[in-house]
């Protein structure tokens, strides 16, 4: 207590007046040391939680482990998705149909095909693939050039790439249908269904997410709970005396709100932590794949705002927990003699 | 100081504690509270600290009826009032001085001033050496007197007392009691919850004595005799 001593006048004595409706008013301090008081009291209390997680070191570590492990499976998670997201944005753009004609169309017929079709408004652009292009391509890629040399005829058929302007799913089908009544016109294949299931998946995955992060939220908040309500257990004594001589509940609270905020916080911060190095560990294979599917992203990971939102949020978890815990616990506890 | 007006008691178990209990209790005058065990001495000392409220009648404290308070007026009504316990409720994770120290700290005193308090309230239980020490240190009589040092330290004008000597022999009994005198003599009014009836024959003061919630007898020093 005098540790901090800072010379401040002595509190102003007044003379107590009866007063019938002002209440059992302390008239024995100012209000600016009361305020004074007041602040540090907050004070103190922080470094009291401080103090007394130090002290409990491997329950205090425990508890801040689970709350850390809970809140970075939800985080860490997420930031793979945004990962997964990065890589199909890409492909929305990429979406085309292939359309394969009929064998004996020649090359000019492909040709002007293709430049009508370019000047459609709901086509963007086309790419013409002739069949001596398709079987030198083929050739090239597959490996089974000497089978098809040794076929008497070229069995690929020529091919118009239809870039659309739009990629919505419906207009695609209608694309795909118009397409298919032009009588050169053998198959339009349409390449999106995978890519809709992709995104399907995606959408689950963050609902998933969402519910996971609610759930383990959740269990942040009872962990804390549960070591608020220890502590207020082995503080019964002191939380008897400190009413007793006049203690508002706001005072017998407040080291216990500090306490929660801080086991919060802190497991917060380990569970930036414990994302930042999963995401180094991972980081070699995830840019890797970035690198095949789309060449111009690197492996997004939490943002600098999550380095801050994070603890923040989970100290609010914590002062929640706490909040719960000492609104449950501390009335039970009464003085008695 | 503290005036009982017709206090009713019963406990939701159907007991009733007190029963139409009225006395007057003023500033400078040392009290004595007796009775059997079950008597009631401790729903009265719960009924002036707020720890229950009287199921009839009014508590009065300065003249102000406690069924006018709300519960967030309590701690304020408690920093009035110092409170001396038979099993002292000392805190031993701090030191003699920091126990002294919390009525003070709670009521939001500067700093500084709280060093001169807690010292002066010390001295006067002779305990000024010990400020450093953990209570659990100190012997039961000594403990007792940081009870009375933490009671008083906000200099209150009321103090309750229960079974203060309960653990005591005579001699440190006679000390306490010294002490209890010595704060009437300045002006503050002094209850003390005692079934001691031998300590309580030794002292000249006002005798309350209750009997199944009932206040039978209600002596001033005069019936006493000398």
């Amino acid at each position: 207590m005098a540790r901090n001593a800072t010379p401040r006048k002595a509190p102003r004595q007044r003379l107590e007046k009866p007063r019938r409706s002002a209440g059992a008013q302390s008239a024995q301090t100012s209000l600016r040391d009361r305020f004074t008081a007041w602040r540090l009291h907050h004070r103190d209390s922080f470094y009291d939680a401080l103090g007394r997680m130090r002290r409990a070191r491997a329950s205090s570590a425990m508890t801040i482990v689970v709350i850390a492990i809970a809140l970075a499976l939800p985080s860490g998670l997420s930031v793979l998705l945004d990962n997964a997201k990065v890589i199909t944005r890409g492909w929305d753009g990429n979406a085309h149909l292939s359309v394969f004609l009929k064998l004996d169309t020649d090359d000019s017929t492909q040709r002007k095909l293709a430049e009508q079709w370019q000047a459609r408004p709901d086509i963007q652009r086309t790419q013409v693939i002739t069949r001596q292009q398709a079987l030198a391509e083929f050739q090239a890629l597959s490996g089974f050039g000497d089978v098809l040399q040794a076929l008497p005829d070229n069995p690929l058929p020529p091919l118009i790439v239809v870039f659309p302007d739009s990629t919505d799913p419906v207009s695609l089908k209608a694309l795909q249908n118009r397409l298919e009544e032009s009588p050169a016109v053998d198959l339009v294949q349409l390449d999106v269904e995978w890519v809709r299931r992709l995104h399907a998946m995606i959408e689950l995955g963050e609902r998933m997410i969402t519910a996971l992060t609610l759930a383990l939220a959740l269990a942040v908040v009872l962990v804390v709970v549960n070591t608020i309500r220890l502590a207020i257990e082995s503080r019964r004594e002191e939380i008897v005396v400190v009413k007793i001589v006049g203690g508002t509940d706001g005072f017998v609270r407040r080291p216990f709100l500090y306490t929660g905020f801080c086991f919060g916080f802190a497991g917060g911060l380990l569970a930036v932590i414990l994302v930042q190095i999963a995401l180094w560990w991972l980081g070699g294979p995830i840019n890797e794949l970035l690198r095949l599917y789309s060449s111009d992203q690197t492996l997004a990971t939490l943002g600098i705002s999550s380095l801050l939102t994070l603890p923040l949020f989970s100290g609010i978890l914590g002062l929640l927990g706490a909040w719960l815990a000492v609104g449950r616990h501390l009335g039970e506890i009464e003085p008695n003699f | 100081m503290i005036q009982f007006d017709r206090v009713s008691k019963r406990y939701p178990n159907g007991k009733d504690a007190l029963s139409k209990v009225s006395f007057t209790l003023p500033a400078g005058e040392l009290t004595f509270l007796t009775g059997h065990s079950g008597a009631g001495k401790s729903t009265l000392l719960k009924l002036i600290m707020m720890i229950e409220r009287p199921t009839h009648g009014q508590v009065l404290v300065e003249g102000q009826s406690l069924n006018a308070f709300g519960n967030r007026h309590i701690p304020l009504l408690r920093r009035k009032i110092g409170m001396v316990h038979q099993n002292h409720q000392l805190l031993f994770d701090r030191s003699v001085f920091d126990n002294v120290a919390l009525p003070l700290v709670i009521a939001g005193y500067a700093r500084a001033d709280i060093g001169k308090r807690v010292r002066a309230a010390l001295d006067k239980v002779g305990l000024l050496d010990k400020e450093r020490l953990n209570p659990i240190m100190l012997s039961g009589g000594e403990q007792q007197r940081v009870g009375i040092a933490r009671a008083v330290v906000n200099k209150p004008p009321l103090l309750l007392a229960d079974e203060p000597t309960g653990n005591l022999d005579p001699q440190l009994s006679a000390e306490i009691m010294d002490l209890f005198q010595d704060f009437a003599r300045v002006g503050v009014a002094v209850l003390i919850a005692s079934h001691d009836l031998s300590l309580i024959a030794r002292y000249r003061h006002r005798l309350l004595t209750l009997r199944e919630g009932r206040l039978i007898h209600d002596a001033e020093e005069a019936a006493h005799g000398a």
